[in-house]
């Protein structure tokens, strides 16, 4: 299990945070319960299982919705 | 083509500003309906672009957003051909988010001024000796690092060679540079002001304390409270219950025009935003002024406080006891004196210290014998002589004959609140010395603030002897006061004050308190950023700074009433341009986007006031200020 932080640009609205998260649970290897949207540090936390899904692919999910990734960090959970 | 269309909403904002604008202008200047028609349907068609490409990505992960309500209006009236509407709504909408963002941005100001002190680039040594630049997320523990005159320190570790002047304002908030040597610790994010240090890391990144602070803070300002995770599911089903309720209006009445003006008056923005603008600006007031609260829900708790609970020494008083009084018996007092320093050199007790601090000797001599009475005081031979340093009851056990004179300014000390240290030379009584730990400065006035703010109980507990502890509470103006406590006894107290319904704030120094810090409804540590008190409390005061705890109080009060504010002005909006589509003829798409995104920006400036909030002085504390610059 691995935990990511991926800094987001800027948030503007709450209901981006909705999408993102329900993006992230819709994810495969991803851990829901540990999903977490931060609106004013407009940052993303999740813990995923790194046989199952790269830290790649979660950074896509999060652009595909039109939120760029600045920079994401990966640690052991 | 989605990613170019939404990197260029700015440009579009415009664009479709200027469109409509030069529509009119042609229009009214040169009567010309043609081209004010085609400039709004082309103004629609590229303002709705960016809107309906994220409403069909928040429909693709199951949410029923903003968007895709305005989404919907803005077709529907494109369908019924109201191609002023449809141009004016999203023109709005999309000028109404870029001032959000710039806005909110503002709010964000304050904790964003606390990242960017963190370090980003250290010179750690490599196999070759020599100094590389890297990236501080590649330093490890144990690595050497060179820093120079005016860089950061890039992590927690020891100094290892080389001296330098550091400002460790980000940490302890104090901003007098300390100088650092060999072997003393050193804190990222602090500046090196002068000087050459090489050091080694011990913690790095978000491990060090400067990294936990700012973890810390922004944890607090996403944080969310009881309320605002009500508004989080009320606003999950409010969003598609508006898509309902237009489409049931448009089913009954028949009326497209009604049914998307609902759609676009119904929008949730400034209920969802509203809360999390004033958490934001709060914390980040607070961190500004070395005040850390953990989130939203420390916010209302602490603004509801009733009775706060005080440690005393190192809280309430400096926790360095100075010598207060001092009186010698007898003929030739330098020599007993000398006596005393003699043993008490042999001590570590602070009592010990401050008397070391206000007695130089004159001679120094060899103690033998040293016994330590467990409550007493000390027992020793000096050249021959006996001699007993410690309280009361010691001078009781020795059978030393206390004058009256001697009995006269014991009582005195005691009452003042002084701990005594008597000492007898060969059964005779010699010198008497009154400590006192000294109230901090300015505390009487930062709790009568406290009182003025609306706390009605300040209490103070304490492991001193009653008569101390009564003292301090005198000269304070405290409420109730208790001494001879031990940390159970304290817990055991705020419970039974917690059992009587009160809500209880306990202020203490974070090291031997954590069992009350925990146990209150809002633990406050004075820590000057120990890794302790930022883990077991609500609130830390930086700098064990006592006079930010009447702001700290002040700020969440204000932050608490602001979120009201804002969820008042949000339902009251919303109410006020619902009944007015159904009971009035002015409202109409437009009209209700422009209150609509206007009523954003004013819980969004609302908010903002917080970041400016300062406590009102009370008249007391001006003429205080007025005297120190006479």
């Amino acid at each position: 299990m691995k935990k990511a932080i991926l800094k987001l640009e800027t948030l503007a609205c709450p209901s981006c945070m909705q999408k993102i998260e329900n993006a992230l649970k819709g994810l495969k290897g991803i851990e829901k319960d540990t999903v977490k949207v931060l609106f004013n540090s407009s940052k993303a936390k999740t813990v995923f299982d790194s046989e199952k899904i790269s830290i790649d692919a979660i950074e896509k999910a999060i652009e595909d919705l039109g939120y760029p990734v600045i920079k994401s960090t990966v640690k052991d959970a | 083509m989605q990613t170019f269309i939404l990197n260029n909403k700015k440009l579009i904002t415009l664009l479709s500003g200027f469109l409509i604008v030069s529509g009119f202008f042609s229009r009214f200047v040169f009567g010309n309906i043609v081209v004010l028609q085609t400039a709004l349907i082309i103004a629609s068609i590229i303002g709705i672009a960016p809107i309906a490409i994220q409403a069909y990505q928040a429909l693709k992960v199951k949410v029923i957003s903003i968007d895709v309500l305005v989404t919907i209006a803005v077709v529907g009236a494109f369908l019924i051909q109201n191609f002023e509407e449809s141009a004016i709504v999203t023109f709005l909408f999309l000028f109404g988010h870029f001032l959000e963002q710039r806005t909110l941005n503002q709010t964000r100001s304050a904790i964003k001024e606390l990242t960017e002190m963190a370090p980003e680039r250290a010179l750690v040594q490599t196999n070759t000796g020599e100094f590389e630049e890297v990236d501080v997320d590649e330093v490890e523990e144990g690595d050497v690092l060179l820093v120079k005159t005016g860089a950061k320190i890039p992590v927690d570790g020891t100094v290892l060679s080389g001296e330098g002047y550091i400002n460790e304002a980000s940490i302890t908030g104090e901003s007098v540079p300390v100088t650092k040597t060999e072997d003393l610790n050193v804190y990222a994010g602090t500046i090196l002001e002068n000087g050459t240090l090489q050091i080694v890391a011990d913690r790095v990144g978000e491990e060090t304390t400067f990294g936990k602070i700012i973890e810390l803070v922004e944890e607090a300002q996403d944080s969310k409270s009881e309320a605002e995770r009500f508004i989080d599911k009320f606003s999950k089903y409010y969003t598609p219950a508006v898509l309902v309720l237009s489409f049931i209006v448009w089913i009954i009445s028949q009326n497209i025009e009604l049914a998307i003006t609902i759609l676009v008056l119904g929008c949730p923005g400034a209920l969802v935003i509203g809360v999390p603008v004033s958490n934001v600006s709060g914390i980040g007031n607070g961190a500004r002024h070395g005040v850390l609260l953990k989130g939203s829900e420390v916010i209302h708790d602490f603004s509801r406080v009733d009775t706060i609970v005080f440690d005393k020494t190192g809280t309430l008083t400096a926790g360095t006891p100075t010598v207060a009084r001092k009186e010698t018996y007898g003929e030739d007092s330098e020599e007993a004196l000398n006596y005393l320093v003699s043993v008490e050199r042999e001590s570590d007790h602070p009592l010990a210290k401050a008397i070391l601090e206000e007695i130089k000797a004159t001679k120094n001599y060899v103690v033998t014998e040293t016994e330590v009475i467990k409550g007493g005081g000390i027992v020793a031979q000096v050249s021959g002589h006996r001699v007993t340093v410690g309280n009361v009851t010691l001078m009781h056990k020795e059978g030393v004959k206390l004058s009256k004179r001697a009995q006269k300014d014991i009582k005195q000390a005691e009452e003042k609140g002084h701990s005594l240290v008597l000492t007898a030379v060969d059964g005779e009584l010699r010198s008497l010395m009154g400590i006192k730990d000294q109230v901090r400065l300015g505390v009487k006035n930062d709790l009568k603030k406290l009182k003025e703010l609306g706390v009605q109980n300040l209490v103070v507990l304490s492991g001193d002897n009653q008569g101390t502890v009564d003292a301090v509470a005198s000269e304070l103006n405290l409420t109730e006061a208790h001494g001879h406590m031990l940390p159970e006894d304290k817990s055991a107290y705020i419970k039974k004050l917690q059992e009587e319904g009160q809500i209880v704030a306990f202020v203490g120094d974070g090291v031997n308190d954590s069992p009350s810090l925990a146990l209150a409804d809002i633990g406050i540590a004075m820590g000057s950023g120990t890794d302790v008190a930022i883990e077991t409390s609500d609130v830390v005061l930086m700098n064990s700074d006592f006079n930010r705890l009447p702001h700290a109080l002040g700020l969440v009060k204000a932050t608490a009433s602001n979120m009201i504010q804002n969820i008042v002005i949000a339902v009251g909006v919303v109410l006020i341009l619902l009944a007015s589509v159904f009971f009035s003829d002015w409202m109409n798409m437009s009209i209700g986007m422009l209150v609509h995104e206007g009523s954003i920006l004013v819980v969004i400036l609302n908010g903002m006031r917080l970041l400016k909030y300062r406590l009102p002085r009370s008249r007391e504390t001006e003429q205080v200020n007025k005297v120190k610059i006479k």
